[in-house]
């Protein structure tokens, strides 16, 4: 059976800039397992180094989100569309956030935000 | 040497964001960045590399949905994400990042946001310090997922050429 799955935009460039691929799978999982063995760069963005599915990636069968229907053992059949959508989170810092810090410096701003830091207590 | 990219955007969109971190303070804004990446300026820089350049020429902003912790938190849901991708096709742009703010903190990303990040958006955070709008920074996540790296804001009255 062949789905089709959607790729977000910021995942493109690890799936050879496609914005979706054609895979043949009877779940959500194998779904997902085809598209990373294919595009091995993507599973990092999408799995955990545990194997779970990240928990701000969402993932809908033909609109429905897999949560409310059997999460990655939901059945795909033919010509189902698999949608990956992002869901965004963050936040600002906690003491234990200090270090390592969790950004490069590239630039010569980045110097002047490193002596610049102050916290709330 | 990695060549940080540069993010362009109007005064008046910058002024927006300062302006929305400081209208929900002290909680936390968030909003997408709806633009394209452009091709770099024509200067070349001292390495010879010219930075990529990516252009941020609308705003989407968005309700915070962390009610549990909106001071240090924020969350915007895959809805939230679908609606700012239907405005910025409708504006024929692209959803290219997401700002948020940092009451009372700097406007570096923490490790909870590196955890939660995606690759290839522009993550603008501003430091909101005593409900005064400060220091605008940009980040972009690293392939590897293993840290941020710092992004050039280049702020001018037109942003688009």
């Amino acid at each position: 059976m062949s789905v089709r799955v959607i790729i977000p935009t910021p995942l493109r460039a690890y799936a050879g800039k496609r914005d979706s691929t054609e895979v043949k799978a009877g779940t959500v999982g194998e779904a997902l397992g085809r598209l990373t063995t294919e595009f091995g760069d993507l599973r990092k963005h999408l799995f955990t180094e545990e194997g779970k599915l990240r928990s701000f990636v969402n993932v809908y069968v033909n609109d429905e989100d897999i949560r409310y229907l059997a999460k990655e053992n939901t059945p795909t059949k033919d010509g189902d569309t698999i949608s990956i959508v992002p869901s965004i989170a963050g936040g600002s810092f906690f003491f234990q956030d200090c270090f390592p810090r969790p950004y490069d410096c590239l630039h010569r701003n980045c110097c002047r935000h490193s002596s610049n830091l102050s916290f709330r207590g | 040497m990695a060549t940080a990219p540069t993010v362009k955007m109007s005064t008046e969109i910058a002024q927006k964001i300062r302006q929305h971190g400081a209208d929900t303070y002290p909680n936390e804004c968030c909003g997408a960045l709806l633009g394209r990446d452009a091709a770099p300026d024509v200067t070349t820089t001292a390495s010879g590399v010219q930075p990529p350049v990516r252009e941020i020429l609308a705003l989407f902003p968005l309700v915070n949905r962390r009610e549990d912790s909106p001071r240090n938190r924020f969350s915007v849901t895959a809805e939230d994400v679908r609606d700012a991708e239907k405005a910025a096709q409708e504006k024929k742009l692209d959803v290219v990042g997401w700002y948020h703010s940092h009451p009372d903190h700097p406007a570096q990303p923490s490790e909870y946001d590196r955890e939660h990040a995606w690759p290839w958006y522009s993550y603008v955070i501003v430091s909101v310090a005593n409900g005064k709008p400060a220091e605008m920074t940009s980040w972009r996540l690293r392939d590897d997922r293993s840290a941020y790296a710092c992004e050039d804001i280049a702020i001018r009255d037109h942003a688009a050429k």
